[in-house]
């Protein structure tokens, strides 16, 4: 008996069975390394300052669906860590900073310390109560950003050059910052996919599920919690890093409720607690947006309805249609 | 009695204008199983839920091994060997069997703040894991989901959780609340089994199953304790058939 224990893997319904769990992943992330192929056919600038977009909201919507959908934390104001993470590159770089290095530790303790903060008081609430705390805390650093007459206030502040490696600007040529997103899109993915299978996931995940339950066999979820809505906000912190290097440029609007919103969008859409849903999710509505806003402004006319279409027909997002599997 | 395992001193709870516990004092010696009944309303399981830590008294001292234990939040007082299970089962359904009682054995064996490694591979949490559950016969449901196993198996999967936290007290909620006649013969089997080796507060409307496992039966009537005493003697007093069982 304790053999056939031992040897047992013990299956968890959310997550996939082995060999699903490459499969996906492989083809996401080969896909995404072939991309700049595309550029071959003309266009190159545009088509890598694309698909760079789509890999850093990647990121931005993996740190998201870490909180969101493995611990049931919908949070309403994760633009906020994306434009701290920008500003500590956008600002350090004013000041005659532009090591890569010094630069993504400032943004990710900056973004980190400011998780740990707001989420020690919004933890205390639930549900709707949740939502709409990390919404005035996301408004907040919105408001302050605007605020900052030195560093542009609302217009927003460009950036003299890329940050530098080692005093060399290897990060200045476009497509080595593609895959240098990547990369990092690829080490933030392998990192929370451990983390949620770790004792540490499984006590996140429980305490999602049913937290009186957790409480009764001793744990209690609140550091679990604040310890992944610090992850969850230091990941899109480094998005908003990259986005800051990629764009040369940060200003408010990378912090506004809309793009909290979007980034709620990209993990539904793709599919919740699966992480390689948001990967899809923030690519496909990177792509639809690029595409759709060129024909009208008004592309969210066309996006909605889709949107409410997969919400109410895939309950396991656009992953769920590819493999046939609803996460629910 | 002063080395009782747990001591219930005057506690006392309201709901408004409904003293649901009313300065119920008690003592539950180690070894013993205690049954705890009364009629519907009586207030069990708000003292389930005052002793556990879901709910806290007005007043009154709950003391677990010597110590206070009054103020502290139910996942304290877990990890101290007060355990509980609930009337209304609950488990994590989306977990397997095996996962729902290895994250027990989890919860007391090493720290949770572990980011790397596959906690559901960890051959000596399954394997501890495994033994609560074949404790309970439930060894061939352990890679079941445990939504979907039959409301008898959920019932002793709770069991199974609560036994592998190592417990010093069993407070048991109505443990074989909608069981069938043949699952609660099985219960009653395993409770039994179990009388020897941790002490148990049992809360149960099953009348034939309270006076064939209690040690000792304390009788509830709208919060307050109206006796406490033998089986037999409790069975016996006159104030309980008036009260409880019904009789002028």
């Amino acid at each position: 008996m304790q053999d056939l224990a031992a040897t047992m893997p013990a299956t968890h319904v959310a997550s996939p069975p082995d060999r699903m769990r490459l499969i996906v992943p492989a083809f996401l992330f080969a896909a995404l390394a072939l991309a700049p192929l595309l550029g071959l056919v003309g266009a190159e600038r545009y088509v890598l300052a694309l698909f760079t977009r789509c890999v850093i909201f990647a990121i931005a919507a993996l740190g998201l669906d870490l909180a969101l959908g493995c611990g049931g934390l919908v949070s309403f104001g994760h633009a906020a860590f994306i434009g701290i993470g920008g500003y500590a590159a956008g600002i350090l770089t004013a000041s005659g900073i532009d090591d890569a290095f010094v630069l993504l530790i400032v943004a990710l303790a900056a973004s980190g310390v400011f998780a740990l903060a707001t989420g020690a008081i919004s933890l205390k609430t639930r549900g709707v109560h949740f939502i709409m705390i990390t919404l005035a805390f996301g408004q907040m650093a919105y408001f302050v950003a605007n605020s900052l007459k030195a560093y542009g206030g609302d217009d927003g502040l460009t950036l003299a050059n890329r940050a530098t490696v080692f005093g060399r600007d290897l990060l200045a040529d476009n497509r080595s910052f593609y895959y240098l997103s990547l990369a990092l899109l690829l080490g933030v993915y392998v990192f929370a996919r451990a983390v949620v299978r770790s004792r540490f996931g499984r006590v996140l995940r429980g305490a999602k599920e049913n937290e009186t339950r957790m409480q009764a066999i001793g744990f209690n979820p609140y550091p679990f919690r604040l310890i992944t809505y610090a992850i969850s906000g230091m990941t899109a912190g480094l998005a908003g890093f990259l986005l800051a290097e990629q764009s040369e440029f940060v200003s408010p609007a990378f912090m506004t409720w809309q793009r909290s919103g979007d980034l709620i969008i990209m993990v539904m859409l793709g599919g919740v607690a699966s992480l390689d849903g948001a990967i899809i999710g923030a690519v496909f509505v990177v792509l639809t947006e690029e595409l759709l806003s060129g024909f009208t402004e008004h592309w969210r006319v066309i996006f909605g309805p889709f949107l409410i279409l997969v919400v109410l027909f895939a309950r396991g997002g656009l992953l769920g249609l590819l493999t046939g599997r609803r996460h629910g | 009695m002063a080395d009782a395992l747990l001591r219930l001193d005057r506690v006392t709870k309201s709901f408004g204008a409904l003293r649901v516990t009313d300065a119920v004092s008690l003592d539950i010696p180690r070894g013993e199983l205690h049954a705890l009944i009364g009629p519907n309303g009586a207030g069990k399981t708000s003292l389930i839920h005052q002793l556990s830590g879901s709910l806290a008294s007005d007043s009154g001292r709950i003391v677990f091994e010597g110590e206070e234990v009054t103020g502290l939040p139910m996942h304290a007082r877990a990890r101290r060997g007060l355990v509980r299970s609930f009337q209304i089962t609950s488990i994590l359904p989306r977990f397997t069997a095996l996962e729902n009682v290895a994250l027990a054995v989890q919860s007391r064996s090493g720290s949770s703040f572990r980011f790397l490694g596959d906690a559901a591979r960890e051959a000596r949490l399954n394997e501890e894991a495994m033994e609560a559950l074949a404790l309970i016969g439930l060894a061939e449901r352990a890679s079941r989901i445990a939504g979907t196993l039959s409301h008898g198996e959920k019932r002793g999967l709770e069991l199974a959780i609560a036994l592998a936290l190592g417990p010093k007290l069993l407070l048991l909620d109505e443990p074989m609340a909608g069981a069938g006649d043949g699952e609660s013969e099985a219960l009653v089997a395993i409770l039994r089994a179990l009388k020897s080796r941790v002490t148990i507060l049992l809360v149960e409307h099953d009348m034939q199953a309270v006076f064939a496992l209690a040690d000792r039966i304390s009788v509830l009537v709208n919060g307050s304790v109206i006796a406490t005493g033998q089986p037999d003697a409790v069975r016996a007093d006159a104030q309980v058939r008036a009260a409880y069982l019904g009789e002028a």
